[in-house]
């Protein structure tokens, strides 16, 4: 399973987009802490994470999320989440991720509310 | 069979119980293994898949937690799903050394975000996305029983 977890990254003028495929676990988190990391590095403020393709996340990969998130408050940035499965989303809302984070349906709702 | 041995067989007889059990190794990722029986139960019983998910969840964070603090000795986590008429019932078991179950904390957000250690999210999962959870643990292992009723 980790072995399949891929993403890509797309960067725009002031905003990038993390495409992931795969199961969020600890290897997954860290491939997008990593590409995040880069990215504020760089000066990125505000990320999508599009989670089209990762229909599987646990507690562990989220613990890294949270990090990328706190990274992303440092810097006065946005992060946005989307194509969310309904138990992720309730995940994220009962963890409360969603009062740092955004949640779209869509990428390109996403995208419109980073323009 | 003779008449004595039939009566005999008769008052044996047990409730009939329809469970499924499954005992995984402690590697990576085989709580996804877990969860493709979890799926394949919950599918027979007609759950809709919103609330297979929730319960694929549930499993995938009991398991994670069993591989993480249990630290057993036989390196195994047994796993058996009860069907009901109206809920399926996930019975997660270690051999570890167990826990505390009242020195957990439930964790906030607001908190994990400047804390170093951001985990400790499992509990508190398992209990949302469920709708009936119970533990017992000992220094000869942990038991969580967790419950989903079909609608």
């Amino acid at each position: 399973m980790s072995d399949l977890f891929n993403l890509t990254v797309e960067e725009h003028a002031d905003y990038a987009i993390i495409r992931t495929e795969g199961y969020v676990n600890n290897l997954g988190g860290e491939r997008i802490g990593e590409a995040a990391d880069q990215l504020i590095e760089q000066g990125v403020k505000k990320l999508v994470l599009n989670f089209e393709k990762s229909n599987v996340v646990n507690s562990i990969g989220i613990s890294i999320l949270i990090e990328v998130i706190e990274k992303v408050v440092d810097v006065d940035g946005r992060i946005c989440f989307c194509f969310l499965t309904k138990t992720i989303e309730k995940t994220f809302n009962i963890m409360g991720l969603t009062q740092y984070a955004e949640i779209y349906e869509t990428e390109a709702d996403a995208r419109a509310s980073l323009a | 069979m003779s008449e004595s041995h039939l009566s005999e067989a008769k008052r044996v007889t047990r409730p009939v119980v329809n469970e499924v059990e499954l005992i995984i190794p402690m590697l990576p990722d085989m709580e996804i293994t877990a969860t493709q029986t979890a799926c394949s139960v919950a599918q027979y019983m007609k759950f809709d898949p919103d609330r297979i998910d929730e319960v694929k969840m549930a499993l995938v964070e009991a398991i994670i937690n069993a591989f993480e603090h249990s630290k057993s000795q036989d390196g195994k986590v047994r796993i058996k799903f009860v069907i009901a008429d109206d809920s399926l019932t996930v019975v997660i078991q270690d051999h570890g050394k167990g826990f505390e179950i009242n020195s957990i904390e439930k964790p906030d957000i607001t908190q994990k975000l400047k804390a170093e250690y951001k985990r400790g999210w499992g509990l508190m999962l398992i209990e949302n996305l469920m709708d009936t959870v119970y533990i017992e643990s000992s220094e000869h292992g942990t038991t969580l029983v967790m419950s989903k009723n079909r609608v």
